[in-house]
């Protein structure tokens, strides 16, 4: 029983320490419920956090790319400042289930639109229009898909950039699937990897980056057609047909050009003009 | 020094322990200057890659909110695990068969399966079965699977701490009068939990080191996972892992260091049975079967 | 293999036809790599392991100290990071490629450098602890003998340390069994990447679940009553 005081002041020490980190968790969680069901006074849109020109989160906290300025503009229109926008990443094998869930309002985030996920998810859009392309050092001999056989190749695990080649352009290319694009632009610039492939828009954004300016080059190759579109939860047309008037409202007023501008311009990004409204490109 | 394996070194065992520390040294030096130089090749030396660690904004934004996730998940896990490893754990010294032998078998079943089965299937569970957030759902995930491997291993600890004390403990209880909760709660219980302090806190050691797995697995984002996010926007993969590297080795440390603290501090104090479950005490617990089978989980700390 | 499923989605009406649906690889495939995982990583973890072990006890101070802070490093940094680094890094920027251009043999291979980096730290522990174990007079009766330090730790301290420690030994195997799992962070294909897809494909998790976890218990659970029996029956007698 004297061993008390020695147990009680350790296991205080213990219970304290552990309590303190599970409050912050508990406030983290009601603020969830607060604005999980969309409206109130704020908006839960989903982005990318680690594209650069697209959905990226900078050092200060803040986040920059296309797809926020879009989604800052869309934002605008539905009714909500930029200060009311609460960003959320949604990574690509979560989209479908945060909008399903109602855990996003809607979600700008390199989002092609394809049947499969149409039938999961509703589209607005599409505001722009990416191909998959090729990413290769500056004075790499690659210019054609079929070059990449026998070649190491480099992509995001799971993503269809990947099984695209290995089903279509490339059959022999040997593939390496790393966690994320980053991972794979330090595997090409040390040459572990020939090539990386994704939407030329995301590859563009990584190759203007300050640590590889100069060094890489796209090869220009439209593999596929990826229209961008912003998904929205299955049904809610009304939140479709007031973001694609947005869009529209966007492109006429040239905020789409600029947003263009400031973005892909750094990266040197030949984009292609504004999609229409509903013209998916296949 | 002398030890089981060498006497004290004499002239000539001296001259050849110097001959094998240089060609020891010779091949750390080589080994490290490899590195050295295929950094310097690849550009991984340059300061701008390293330069952000030395800011604020790398930490505050990146690296600091993904380690409090980390804590948050390890001490959510160890806050639950605790009371379910004690319940299990003082289930399986019932006396009754019935009670005994059930809670065994949950025991031994998730000390069997990895923790990563754990968090995918948890994971998929609340998916499917809850409408828990998909921006909450992996720090659920992750407890959850955290929680039900460590509160089987903690079930163990528990049991050995409390097997641990003397048996005139028990005894004593018993001549007094007191019955079998009575005993448990009022005497066996509040020893063994003294027993066992420092090895829950190495326990913890576990707890954070397997949250990485959540960020890589399911989409956590701990620390692991916001390194990812911190190294699109420095290109620097090879520095950010180094930093994270460092950041889980120094936590760790600290909690180890912790637990031999409290440990010795345990040791020392001349005051109640003197019984103490160190790290490797519980390591030799586990192997040494106390009672029931042979354990088919590792011991916890590995 | 997803595409494979995608392209058949009226399997998904029978409760079991999952099971044959994945044929690259199979459940039975999976666990297969898991096994071999968890061979080439035991039999390599042993080896490096040991060489801990003999440099942690050995007279050389530089040796000892090399020992101890590899154990104190490694033992605290999470293997997920060690396992990611082995691709991210030693692949992709030392160019370590474990002698394979294909990069799923390359990462099978990492997944074992991996695991041996991670796991000898705990078998150099379980050794130590082994070595601890027997008692002074031992050694000195060896050395009286006029052994060599080699001698003494070949044929006199090891045999019977190893005896010691099968029994830790057999829990550091059992943790590596499920530590391959973490083999999936990068795509290695093994049991847990299996459970990972399918579960995300499939509906029937808890089935899925069911079926993966009870791969594990027959992988684990005959190793540490085999073993368990085993450091029972060797154990020295003092």
């Amino acid at each position: 029983m004297k061993l008390r005081k020695v147990t009680a002041a350790a296991a205080t020490a213990l219970v304290l320490a552990l309590t303190a980190t599970a409050c912050g968790g508990d406030d983290g969680d009601s603020d969830e419920t607060g604005s999980g069901s969309g409206g109130g006074d704020k908006i839960k849109i989903g982005i990318k956090f680690d594209q650069p020109g697209l959905g990226l989160k900078e050092p200060d906290g803040s986040f920059s790319g296309f797809d926020v300025d879009v989604a800052t503009y869309v934002a605008k229109e539905l009714g909500y400042d930029a200060d009311q926008i609460e960003w959320v990443e949604t990574k690509s094998a979560d989209r479908e289930n945060a909008l399903a869930r109602g855990d996003v309002k809607f979600i700008a985030a390199t989002y092609s639109i394809n049947d499969e996920r149409a039938a999961k998810v509703d589209f607005a859009g599409p505001y722009l229009l990416a191909h998959q392309d090729l990413l290769v050092k500056a004075d790499s001999d690659i210019t054609e898909a079929t070059d990449l056989n026998d070649k190491n190749l480099c992509s995001v695990t799971g993503s269809t950039s990947a099984q695209n080649v290995k089903n279509d352009f490339a059959p022999e290319a040997n593939l390496k699937q790393n966690s994320g694009y980053s991972e794979c632009m330090s595997a090409l610039q040390s040459g572990a990897v020939d090539a990386l492939t994704t939407d030329d828009s995301i590859l563009a954004g990584f190759a203007a980056q300050e640590q590889y300016k100069g060094q890489f080059k796209l090869a220009g190759l439209k593999l596929s057609n990826e229209n961008y579109g912003i998904g929205v939860k299955k049904g809610d047309t009304e939140t479709v047909n007031k973001i694609n008037d947005a869009l529209e409202k966007m492109v006429a007023d040239k905020a789409w050009d600029k947003a263009v501008t400031d973005n892909f311009g750094p990266a040197n990004y030949k984009n292609e003009p504004a999609p229409e409204i509903g013209n998916i490109v296949k | 020094m002398s030890s089981v394996l060498y006497d004290t070194p004499g002239p000539r065992a001296k001259r050849r322990n110097v001959l094998l520390s240089v060609v020891f040294f010779v091949l750390l030096a080589l080994l490290l200057w490899w590195v050295w130089q295929v950094m310097d090749d690849e550009g991984q030396l340059r300061w701008a890659l390293w330069k952000p660690f030395t800011e604020s904004q790398a930490w505050t934004t990146y690296l600091l909110p993904g380690l409090g996730n980390t804590l948050k998940a390890a001490a959510l896990a160890m806050v639950i695990a605790l009371p379910l490893g004690a319940f299990f754990g003082i289930s399986r010294l019932s006396d009754h068969r019935w009670v005994r032998v059930p809670a065994g078998a949950v025991v031994e079943f998730f000390r069997a399966i990895p923790v990563l089965l754990l968090m995918l299937f948890a994971n998929a569970f609340y998916d499917l079965y809850t409408d828990v957030s998909s921006e909450q759902r992996p720090l659920y995930a992750v407890v959850t699977g955290l929680v039900l491997y460590n509160a089987s291993v903690l079930a163990e600890i528990v049991r050995a701490g409390i097997l641990s004390l003397p048996r005139g403990q028990s005894e004593a209880a018993m001549a007094v009068g007191l019955r079998k909760g009575q005993t448990m709660t009022n005497v066996l219980l509040p020893q063994a939990v003294t027993a066992m302090l420092p090895a829950i806190v190495s326990q913890l050691v576990v707890i954070v080191k397997d949250t990485a797995l959540g960020g890589v697995m399911i989409g956590f984002t701990e620390l692991l996972s916001t390194r990812g996010t911190l190294a699109a926007n420095y290109a620097n993969v090879v520095q950010s892992f180094v930093v994270v590297a460092v950041i889980y080795i120094v936590l760790n440390f600290i909690l180890t260091s912790f637990a031999s603290w409290l440990e010795q501090r345990l040791r020392r104090s001349k005051k109640g049975t003197g019984v103490v479950l160190g790290k490797e005490d519980v390591e030799e617990l586990n192997a040494a079967e106390v009672g029931g089978t042979f354990g088919t989980g590792a011991g916890g700390t590995v | 293999m997803l595409s494979t499923y995608a392209t058949h989605p009226e399997a998904r009406e029978i409760v079991f036809d999952f099971l044959s649906d994945y044929d690259d690889p199979s459940i039975l495939g999976a666990f297969w790599t898991t096994v071999q995982l968890t061979v080439f990583s035991g039999v390599g973890s042993l080896v490096w392991g040991t060489l801990l072990a003999a440099m942690r006890v050995s007279p050389v101070p530089l040796m000892r100290g090399f020992g101890t802070a590899y154990v104190n490093i490694v033992r605290n940094i999470p293997l997920t990071v060690i396992i990611v680094f082995t691709s991210l890094g030693l692949a992709d920027i030392f160019g370590v490629t474990m002698g394979a251009s294909d990069f799923e043999v390359q990462g099978f291979r990492l997944a074992i450098l991996g695991l041996v980096a991670y796991t000898a730290a705990f078998v150099c522990e379980a050794i130590r602890s082994g070595i601890n174990t027997v008692p002074l007079g031992q050694a000195e009766a060896a050395r009286a003998i006029g052994l060599s330090f080699t001698q003494t730790l070949r044929l006199i301290v090891l045999p019977q340390a190893f005896r010691s420690v099968i029994g830790p030994l057999a829990n550091v195997l059992i943790a590596l069994t499920k530590n391959t799992t973490v083999a999936a962070a990068i795509g290695v294909a093994e049991a847990a990447l299996l459970m990972k897809e399918m579960i995300e494909n499939e509906a029937q998790t808890l089935l899925i679940g069911a079926v993966f976890a009870f791969g594990f218990v027959v992988l684990t659970l005959p190793t540490g009553l085999i073993l368990g029996w085993l450091s029972k029956r060797l154990a020295v007698k003092r």
